[in-house]
């Protein structure tokens, strides 16, 4: 792509996406006082990553047999507290080994 | 160096590797679409965010304008201003306005949650040590799926898929095991996040107005039923 026409869109893509993220964190500084609207940010980021983990969680690897073996070794791990890089390392391991598994049959 | 910096650089070790998965496919497919090595990687580091950005490549290759292109980026990207909003509260008096300036650029989901899983509140050094590693990583993979998309074996990328869920699972399931409130969320989200996915007509919303909506709606049950007590829940 030539240059003239990709500057303007990386300025815009990079301008928009860091406006997002950087006003509501530089712009609200109070201490919120409602308890809804606490308790409602408290819960933002379970839901957050609730909603993007399931169903898409089952796609991630393009073979639904192999996906949940992942996720079956991942929530094992995760429901025992287990760290983060344990556990996505084991999930992609398990992902491997039900891939090989799937060859040999 | 700090004690804090490196423990965000460790905390941060399994969302660069995740990233370097993601970006990965991010840079063969920009370059399949006619983007430059240098193009690619120069939205990756300038983005950091891996929905935008896939969303962004067909955008510009079929010359939208660039309204357009803001648009489709704001509602793709709405949720990061909720995870910002969320995560101000944690951020401890180290964090001035230049500090959050500098690290806002980086909040991306993954960022997000491993910032806000942390007890008690967070500060500059931590959050400057995690956001390291993953910008590096989202950077590389972009530059090495770019430049040598076809050379890593295919059930190794294919297993690397999985990193990042693996990730959000380590995340969400130890507080949904302690706390019903956190476990109600949880399910919540993602039963209407499968909705979203499998239901005619709501699976035409776009996926970043999706997880905003499945989003918003948990959160305000969550809160409604299960308001906190004067801490975290």
């Amino acid at each position: 792509m030539s240059w003239i026409v990709f500057w303007p869109y990386l300025a815009v893509t990079a301008g928009v996406t860091y406006l997002i993220r950087m006003l509501p964190m530089t712009a609200f500084r109070r201490e919120i006082r409602s308890r809804f609207i606490r308790s409602f940010l408290a819960y933002i980021p379970y839901a957050v990553l609730g909603a993007m983990t399931f169903p898409d969680v089952f796609y991630s690897t393009g073979d639904l047999r192999t996906a949940v073996c992942g996720v079956a070794v991942a929530v094992a791990l995760a429901w025992r507290g287990r760290s983060l890089l344990t556990v996505a390392l084991a999930a992609c391991c398990a992902v491997a080994l039900a891939q090989g598994a799937l060859l040999l049959i | 160096m700090n004690g804090e910096y490196g423990k965000g650089l460790r905390h941060g070790v399994p969302i660069a590797l995740g990233y370097l998965s993601v970006s990965f496919a991010f840079g063969m497919k920009a370059v399949g679409d006619g983007l430059t090595v240098l193009q690619a990687v120069l939205i990756s580091m300038t983005n950091l965010t891996s929905a935008g950005q896939i969303a962004a490549l067909p955008l510009m290759v079929g010359g939208a304008g660039l309204a357009e292109m803001a648009l489709t980026q704001l509602t793709i990207n709405l949720r990061y201003a909720l995870m910002s909003l969320s995560l101000s509260r944690k951020l401890d008096g180290s964090m001035g306005t230049a500090q959050r300036m500098i690290f806002s650029f980086a909040n991306t989901d993954e960022i997000f949650a491993v910032a806000s899983s942390q007890p008690g509140k967070v500060g500059k050094y931590y959050l400057y040590g995690l956001m390291t590693g993953p910008w590096f990583g989202w950077s590389l993979g972009t530059l090495l799926g770019a430049a040598a998309g076809t050379l890593l074996p295919d059930f190794v990328r294919t297993a690397l898929g999985i990193a990042i869920y693996g990730m959000f699972l380590a995340i969400i399931l130890p507080p949904a095991r302690k706390e019903k409130s956190v476990r109600a969320v949880v399910a919540i989200a993602a039963a209407l996040s499968v909705c979203f996915h499998y239901v005619p007509g709501l699976s035409q919303v776009s996926s970043g107005f999706a997880i905003i909506l499945c989003a918003v709606a948990a959160a305000s049950l969550g809160a409604a039923l299960f308001p906190i007590r004067e801490e975290e829940p």
